[in-house]
């Protein structure tokens, strides 16, 4: 239950609203609810509907609405790598195919060791800096800049070492 | 000329209490709070000539005076949930020069009467959002945010909001349904969020780079401020510069800067000393401009980009060099604006979907002028039938690129290099 295992975040999440609007907590409670499995559980779904005074549907409509939600598991680590205009022009579509043939995936795909799911993402307002990509997993989200294809390859061999031996 | 807004560049630790004090932060609230009339801070920004920074370029004291006395409670909504391609100027004033921004949303909060006011981010900004709730936790800590400040009875708090990625948000109203954990989808307007916003109360909305200006203005006052800048464009400007450029990053300058300054003076020149073949003045959601002798000496302010029929907007300033043709880049925005578009209104909904099989039609080579001439159509038939702008965001680039850059849709150019 996300209320017995966050007890002090919910508390502070609920005390930003006012108290006859506390739907407005919905989303940062799922990204508590993220933390745990990096995605949104249909019971996680059920405990913020409960929180909250809304249905389940509500909740899930609100995931299903916002891409850094997610309703189905994927790789440890999401690595989102903006493939916009901007970033296109700096050579950012290269960059992906180029990770995609270092990674053995294609776009969507996740490695088979269950680290790196690969996505294609739309800005992320670090245009002057691409190639670039964000790292979204159970402990939020980091940014990536000025990237290339080896210092990518050596960020997920740090990936691998530190989950050795992890399930 | 020193930094008025990026003000990190010129003293490194300003994002710290202590430095920022030091020089001068914190004066223009206080001054708000102990010296001033709310109605006489609206006045003041009112007479300073700041347009808003998001896009619109509305008059930002008039926006707050919009806000009825015989509603309450009021509140302010800073947004900062910058998602146009393009454009990562909020983010550097709230990574680096944070306490100015929150400065800026208070003052803005006394100027309305609001006792609470919340900072949407897009969540991607998460870091940035960490950064925020520990500089409003300090503000509180040393008495200036919390309950009865500086001795006077009005209190106020300051909350930040992570958004989940939608572009829509950055729209007012979508933002506001989406604070209140809904979807993230466009009011009917009228009313306006001036009248019912956030919870159905009167709120004011403003973007980032907006509410940072308030403090200097506050402080040296309007007259100070109407120097700089043009005469319908007071103030700085960050322009956000990116795309075929050796030096992109963001540039704080004066309102009627050319657009060859901007490119070959401060940006360094373009990639590979290519020719600038077209500017997207705007981002993703600019019209293109054909990027000749005129357009290069055009001053950038809010009257004169208009002259060649594109807008400042947020000033997000895409070049693009001729090693790229611009059915490419019409690709990138239509499949930007059809994976954004919220799916309320029919036009943009299935528009952007028909848009994004005609492009790829066009570039698979497919009966190129007959696709083109349809592509255009479907693009005139979305404009001015959507309740928010992004409908017309995405048509914006696909019928200038086609009206302005014809030889880009030939057959034999299809299919060309580029990026």
């Amino acid at each position: 239950m996300l209320a017995e295992k966050y007890p002090d975040e919910i508390k502070k999440i609920m005390a930003k609203y006012p108290p006859e609007q506390k739907r407005s907590a919905v989303m940062p409670l799922l990204y508590l609810a993220q933390r745990q499995d990096g995605y949104v559980t249909k019971g996680a779904m059920e405990d913020i509907a409960a929180m909250l005074d809304i249905t389940s549907t509500d909740v899930a409509e609100i995931v299903g609405f916002y891409t850094l939600y997610h309703d189905k598991p994927a790789g440890k680590y999401r690595m989102q790598v903006c493939t916009d205009l901007p970033c296109a022009l700096s050579g950012a579509d290269q960059f992906m195919e180029k990770l995609c043939a270092n990674l053995g995936i294609q776009v969507g795909e996740t490695t088979a060791d269950g680290l790196i799911t690969l996505e294609a993402v739309t800005c992320l307002a670090g245009c002057d800096r691409a190639p670039m990509f964000q790292i979204q997993s159970n402990d939020g989200l980091e940014y990536h800049e000025n990237m290339t294809v080896d210092k990518t390859m050596e960020l997920v061999a740090a990936f691998k070492e530190a989950n050795q031996g992890v399930k | 000329m020193d930094h008025l807004l990026l003000r990190h560049r010129d003293i490194p630790d300003i994002a710290r209490l202590d430095v920022y004090q030091q020089n001068g932060g914190i004066e223009g609230w206080k001054k708000a709070v102990t010296t001033m009339k709310p109605q006489d801070v609206t006045d003041l920004v009112k007479a300073s000539g700041l347009r808003g920074r998001g896009g619109a370029g509305f008059p930002t004291g008039v926006k707050w005076s919009f806000i009825p006395n015989t509603i309450w409670p009021h509140y302010v909504v800073a947004n900062a949930d910058e998602s146009e391609p393009g454009t990562f100027k909020d983010r550097e004033i709230m990574e680096f020069n944070p306490l100015q921004f929150l400065e800026g949303v208070a003052i803005a909060c006394y100027a309305v009467g609001a006792n609470a006011g919340y900072v949407y981010l897009r969540g991607e900004f998460w870091p940035v959002a960490a950064i925020l709730d520990e500089k409003i936790a300090e503000m509180e800590q040393a008495g200036f945010l919390g309950e009865k400040l500086f001795g006077t009875e009005y209190s106020l708090r300051i909350h930040t909001h992570l958004g989940a990625g939608a572009y829509i948000c950055g729209e007012e109203t979508a933002l506001l349904e989406s604070i209140e954990g809904k979807r993230g989808q466009p009011r009917i307007r009228p009313p306006f969020p001036a009248i019912y916003g956030l919870y159905g109360k009167p709120t004011v909305v403003n973007n980032v780079e907006t509410l940072t200006n308030l403090p200097l203005i506050v402080e040296k006052g309007a007259a100070w401020y109407k120097s700089l800048g043009t005469a319908d464009s007071a103030g700085v400007k960050i322009f956000s510069l990116s795309g075929h450029v050796k030096k992109p990053g963001n540039y704080e300058l004066p309102f009627g800067t050319t657009y060859r300054e901007l490119i070959y003076h401060y940006g360094g020149g373009v990639t590979e000393d290519r020719p600038v073949k077209a500017i997207m003045s705007a981002g993703a959601s600019s019209a293109m401009i054909v990027a000749d002798a005129k357009a290069l000496d055009t001053p950038m302010d809010y009257a004169s980009v208009r002259t060649l029929g594109a807008d400042l907007g947020s000033a997000s300033v895409i070049i693009i060099n001729d090693s790229v043709d611009v059915d490419w880049v019409i690709n990138k925005t239509i499949h930007f604006f059809k994976h954004e578009s919220c799916g309320k209104c029919t036009p943009c909904r299935d528009g952007t979907y028909w848009m994004q099989h005609l492009i790829e039609r066009i570039e698979r080579g497919e009966d190129v002028e007959a696709n083109t001439r349809l592509l255009r159509t479907v693009a005139k038939q979305i404009q001015n039938k959507c309740l928010c702008p992004l409908g017309e965001f995405s048509t914006m680039a696909v019928t200038t690129a086609i009206e302005r850059f014809p030889a880009d849709f030939t057959p034999s150019t299809i299919g060309g290099t580029h990026g």
